[in-house]
């Protein structure tokens, strides 16, 4: 008991400095993912059969193969494959892959929910707009897209929760997020070593923010339930 | 001279021909009912007319400005038709009502996007936008919807949300409004309050096509009646005429559903 009293303060200080790095994954990710994936529903909506049939096979590349393989590719092949150091070095490096095949991947989830969000909004939505002189842009941003939000936030929330888990995938290419944080007292640091807890304790972080998340998406979900 | 003339307006949707060399004119201030049986090619035709489908052949004719021809390439073009339809309203069946604005907003969002295009919209912006919430208001006024401004599409009943897409169409002040069955989605109890609307703009002498299945409604209406019959003008003339004495045995066929 003692011992863990000891130990626990530098523990949680060690994982609060991994969870920062899961956060700015998170955070990065959804910045980067949120209007991405907005680009490549388009792309994959386009009438442009050539686009659309290329957007299309990207999106089944990506949602066909482990995210887990993504973040070792993206991290190694310039390097390994193609003799270029193109992430740099460094955590900065590891934070850079993660955050680009992080992005990528789910803006290609992403998009699939957006095209869905839009192609369930009645075409009479935007007849009406074109009826009243509207421009395709502006009936896109004034009818359609708040209509679309409405109904995409419980399938994104879903995505979100995903999403603060699945950070910890970066661990593969040893990105000091807080599951590497945690693992690192199993081996040794700071004094400590052999203590499988600090592992486990890591779900309290998740399920903090992860609950935090929920409660969150459910107001923006409750704020969009004036209109139907 | 005629508000609108309609020459020759054609229209194929995959082989299969909906409207067959349609021709009629309307003249400022009349009511025109098109009548017929569902498939007929009525929708179609105010389709046309605003521009969500493009004929194959014909010609669309307002105040003598050639808004549409098929034969010329110039008139067909994408970016001007968005202008050309200003001279059309249209009132949909199902409404379409934005349902994330009020009944005030539905009325006033085109008309604010469209004074964004003014070259005075900077310095006037506040002026502009208390003119065109004005006349909104008023609209919906007219409407009998005054107490109802600030209710947001599913707070209202369906003939109210139809009397609002009509201020919504009579704020950009089309030259002529089309509706397209304004009342097929509306229980019977509804239905009178939007025809005693339509009622009330032609009163005021406001130019307009109705594509509707009312018959007692479009023989007091109208001035002119329409028969579509499989694509085609079958049979047109006064109320009188063409409910009163049809000719075509088609005709005669059809108006026998309804008893009046």
């Amino acid at each position: 008991m003692e011992q863990f009293l000891e130990q626990f303060p530098i523990v949680v200080q060690s994982l609060n400095v991994g969870f920062l790095q899961t956060l700015k994954l998170f955070f990065v990710t959804l910045l980067g993912a949120v209007p991405l994936g907005l680009i490549i529903a388009f792309g994959s909506m386009s009438r442009f059969r050539p686009l659309s049939c290329f957007t299309k096979i990207v999106v089944w590349i990506i949602r066909g193969t482990p995210l887990m393989l993504q973040l070792l590719i993206i991290f190694y092949f310039p390097g390994l494959v193609l003799g270029k150091q193109i992430w740099g070095g460094g955590e900065a490096s590891r934070f850079l892959a993660s955050s680009v095949a992080f992005i990528f991947n789910y803006a290609c989830y992403f998009s699939e929910i957006y095209r869905g969000g839009i192609q369930s909004i009645p075409v009479g939505q935007e007849e009406a707009g074109l009826v009243l002189g509207m421009t395709r842009k502006q009936i896109f941003f004034k009818v359609t897209l708040l209509q679309m939000i409405k109904r995409i936030v419980p399938p994104i929330s879903n995505e979100i929760i995903t999403l603060v888990k699945d950070t910890s995938l970066a661990r593969i290419i040893a990105l000091q997020e807080i599951i590497w944080a945690g693992q690192a007292f199993m081996k040794g640091s700071q004094g400590i070593s052999g203590q499988i807890w600090p592992l486990f304790f890591t779900m309290v972080y998740y399920l903090i923010f992860s609950g935090l998340l929920t409660v969150l998406l459910g107001q923006l979900e409750k704020k969009l339930d004036y209109f139907r | 001279m005629a508000i609108l003339e309609v020459e020759h307006l054609s229209k194929t949707f995959e082989r299969t021909e909906v409207l067959k060399d349609i021709n009629f004119s309307l003249e400022k201030g009349q009511v025109v009912s098109l009548i017929g049986s569902s498939g007929s090619g009525k929708t179609t035709c105010l389709r046309c007319l605003n521009f969500l489908e493009r004929p194959d052949t014909g010609v669309i004719r307002v105040n003598g400005e050639t808004l549409f021809d098929a034969a010329d390439p110039v008139t067909t073009q994408e970016a001007a038709i968005r202008k050309k339809r200003l001279h059309f309203g249209l009132v949909f069946q199902s409404f379409n009502l934005f349902p994330q604005y009020t009944a005030l907003g539905n009325v006033m969002l085109a008309s604010e996007l469209l004074a964004r295009e003014r070259p005075d919209y900077k310095e006037n912006k506040r002026i502009i936008h208390e003119e065109i919430e004005h006349k909104a208001e008023v609209l919906l006024v007219q409407m009998g919807l005054g107490d109802r401004m600030k209710n947001y599409p599913h707070q209202l009943s369906g003939g109210q949300c139809q009397r609002v897409a009509i201020a919504r169409a009579l704020a950009l002040q089309p030259d002529i409004l089309c509706f397209d069955e304004p009342t097929s989605a509306l229980d019977p109890e509804l239905t009178g309050e939007v025809l005693r609307v339509i009622k009330e703009l032609a009163e005021q002498r406001t130019t307009m096509i109705i594509v509707t299945h009312e018959m007692a409604f479009a023989r007091d209406v109208s001035n002119h009646v329409i028969f579509m019959d499989d694509g085609r003008i079958l049979e047109e003339g006064t109320p009188e005429e063409v409910f009163g004495h049809p000719r075509e045995a088609r005709t005669q066929q059809f108006l026998g559903h309804y008893v009046q």
